[in-house]
């Protein structure tokens, strides 16, 4: 092919999707690097101070305090989800694609339904079933006799994280087992009719064959979900505002960053500011996957069938 | 899961308040910005069309946002250049910063301004109260709604004094059948504006301790806001269980469902009440400290109304400003609203019980506004931002009320040097 028509070729194909990803993904990404090096007077008037906003982000206890305090419960709400998301959604998988399996579809969508729902639907019912007042977990625990064991964990600064953070899981579980069900049926039946030859059992099977081959696609959904943690936001502000209580124990960069540009009540938004806080969590998730890249991703052996 | 990055949200609100904006904005018809979107009803069905008896011909849209995110998307569409005509103004810096950017014009010349007392106006007036900027809408009062019922079942009444409030509390806990108090946590502003603010102003007295305040002669440290802190620290035994989980629709449906004896009350819950409790409510203003003789009261001035420099339309705008100072429009809204009273010193019926008891008190206590609000939460830390967690904190117990104070006075003395 001549090189000015593999050119031609490579513009008309490539050329409508560079164009839309520069104007909606690139630029305000590039626009708002250039706003957090400003400052705004009270008229509104920007002024050009360079690295200033980043050296008070991180250096002025002001702002470094509730900066820490956002990306420590940020990394909280992410192992939440690597260490209870992520097992269930493969073991959930694991279990819908074994064979003879009934209601396989059912099941399916039952544990897919949540991740449609709206975040504030989800938001708003979570609130009511976990509500002291009406809710029903309260009575569901006391059935069982388990009671005493009831608190109101949303409300409380030890639970409330965790809490928001399984109901996050409950909401998108059903990614991580529909990604990895999808994987599960591309791996070759004879591979395992072999395995079942050999005697293994189908745990085994799950474990020593089908495991293996799945890795890859673990670790995309890792990666998803690490994206998808750090840049969170509409779940927490649903149930707990912008504030984020109590007392900022479920604030995370995401309505740090929202309190911090809009603002909240009689504070008033500080757009640059803002602007620096997501330049530093567009680092913060870009440090991720070069880490996740470099360290994990080159070692993931692919097996071609 | 999320899809995009944050960072793009600001340009995309922008981008798609531009296209919204090119639909709308012709001469002859108005646009109203609000908070209120519960009032939306009553602009439509009443405000609305009093104002078109009058001037049939101009058009009025009432567009409200939800009220937490009015700040945000009220700036970023005027920005973009596609705000309404007519802007709800909230009280003091959100509406000083938007005159400051000239996005709001002065309403000084407008007829009927003289309709109001500088206090009504101070929320909405320049720093140095030369150039007014909204024409004010109605104030809130905060107190106590009680259920006259189960006042009646357990045989008790009003508490004039804090003791007799305590005494109060402690026979409806001992009763079982209602909660005490009804008010929750989790959503930390109803500790600081039903809880700190209600309660508060009978110690540090009103406007005399706000000024100070501002002036610096007073710390929030000192014991008159300590007390303050104290007091609403003690509430906690006798909140509905759970009350850290407990969001503010959580507490109106916990009362008007008849659950409540007591109910921590800004005046503009009435409105949600009548429509949904079954019950006699009473009101009673925020029982006095021992040894305290004069009654204060948090009577909030909340709205007010401006209209946007870049509107198409400013002509109308003012028309209906205007008509925003009569006491034609002060009536409809008064009982419309029961619980926002207006401002305008042309006096009002109220008829609504409960509405008119708590205005009533301005004639036996005197009125004061939120601290927090003017000046002192111009900087970071954000004092109203800071006053709702460590109330919220100090009610939890997980915070002692000299703590809490002093928490805030550090926050101000990072960035407020008053002139002494």
């Amino acid at each position: 092919m001549p090189r000015a028509k593999l050119a031609g070729l490579l513009l008309f194909f490539l050329g409508p999707a560079v164009a839309i990803y520069t104007l909606f993904s690139v630029y305000p990404l590039v626009a708002t690097m250039a706003l957090s090096t400003y400052t705004s007077d009270p008229s509104g008037a920007r002024h050009f101070v360079g690295l200033a906003n980043f050296e008070t982000l991180l250096g002025d206890a002001l702002w470094s305090k509730p900066f820490w305090n956002a990306l420590g419960n940020n990394l909280i709400f992410f192992a939440v989800h690597m260490c209870v998301q992520n097992p269930i959604g493969i073991a959930l998988a694991g279990l819908l694609s074994l064979p003879g399996l009934r209601l396989k579809s059912f099941y399916r969508t039952v544990m897919f339904l949540p991740t449609m729902l709206s975040v504030v639907i989800v938001g708003f019912s979570w609130n009511l079933i976990l509500s002291p007042l009406w809710g029903v977990a309260a009575g569901a625990l006391k059935a069982v006799g388990l009671g005493s064991l009831f608190a109101p964990w949303l409300g409380l600064e030890s639970s409330a994280l965790v809490t928001l953070s399984l109901i996050s899981v409950w909401q998108f579980v059903g990614i991580p087992m529909m990604l990895i069900y999808a994987a599960l049926l591309n791996i070759p039946q004879e591979l395992i009719d072999a395995a079942r030859v050999d005697g293994l059992g189908q745990f085994r099977i799950f474990l020593h064959i089908k495991l293996p081959l799945v890795l890859p696609t673990i670790s995309l959904v890792s990666v998803l979900t690490f994206v998808a943690n750090f840049n969170a936001f509409d779940l927490i502000y649903s149930i707990k505002g912008a504030l984020a209580g109590p007392n900022f124990a479920t604030d995370i960069l995401g309505t740090f960053f929202y309190r911090t540009f809009f603002g909240n009540q009689l504070q008033l938004g500080n757009p640059t500011m803002g602007a620096a806080v997501a330049t530093v969590m567009f680092f913060i998730i870009l440090l991720g996957l070069c880490l996740y890249l470099f360290l994990v991703q080159r070692r993931i052996r692919r097996y071609a069938f | 899961m999320r899809r995009t990055f944050k960072a793009a949200m600001g340009a995309e609100l922008a981008a798609l308040a531009l296209l919204a904006g090119l639909g709308a904005a012709q001469a002859g018809s108005l646009k109203i910005e609000s908070w209120r979107n519960d009032d939306a009803d009553i602009w439509n069905s009443k405000i609305i069309p009093a104002f078109n008896k009058r001037y049939p011909d101009i058009k009025i849209e009432f567009a409200p946002s939800a009220p937490k995110e009015y700040n945000a998307a009220l700036n970023a569409r005027l920005d973009g250049g596609t705000a309404g005509d007519l802007i709800t103004c909230r009280p003091f810096d959100a509406s000083l910063a938007l005159y400051q950017k000239h996005q709001l014009d002065a309403v000084d010349g407008l007829n009927g301004m003289d309709n109001f007392s500088d206090v009504a106006k101070a929320a909405w007036q320049t720093d140095d109260g030369k150039t007014t900027f909204c024409v004010p809408i109605a104030s809130v009062i905060t107190g106590f709604i009680y259920n006259k019922e189960a006042f009646a079942k357990v045989g008790v009444s009003e508490p004039k004094t804090l003791d007799e409030f305590h005494a109060v509390l402690e026979k409806f806990k001992k009763d079982g059948t209602y909660v005490p108090l009804v008010m929750g946590t989790a959503d930390q502003w109803e500790a600081a504006t039903m809880g700190f603010q209600n309660v508060g102003p009978d110690y540090w007295k009103g406007e005399a301790g706000r000024a100070n305040l501002i002036a610096g002669k007073e710390k929030l440290t000192d014991p008159q806001y300590v007390a303050a802190f104290k007091e609403i620290a003690g509430w906690a035994p006798y909140l509905g269980s759970g009350f850290q989980a407990q969001t503010y629709a959580d507490s109106q449906n916990l009362f008007s469902l008849g659950k409540g004896a007591i109910y921590a009350a800004g005046s503009w819950d009435i409105s949600t009440f009548r429509g949904q409790a079954k019950f006699a409510m009473g009101a009673f203003p925020p029982p006095q400290p021992a040894g305290t003789t004069d009654c204060y009261i948090s009577d909030h001035t909340d709205i007010a109304m401006g209209v946007n420099a870049a509107s198409k339309n400013k002509e109308d705008a003012k028309k209906f400003l205007e008509w925003l100072t009569t006491p034609e429009f002060a009536t409809i809204y008064a009982n419309a609203l029961p619980g926002f009273f207006p401002l305008a010193k042309t006096p009002v019926k109220v008829e609504d019980d409960v509405a008119a008891t708590m205005v009533g008190w301005r004639q036996s206590c005197k009125s004061t506004i939120r601290n927090s609000y003017q000046i002192l939460s111009r900087g970071t830390p954000n004092l109203e931002n800071e006053l709702w967690n460590v109330s919220a904190q100090v009610v939890n117990g997980k915070l002692t009320p000299d703590a809490a104070g002093k928490q805030l006075q550090d926050g101000l003395d990072k960035w407020y040097k008053p002139a002494k």
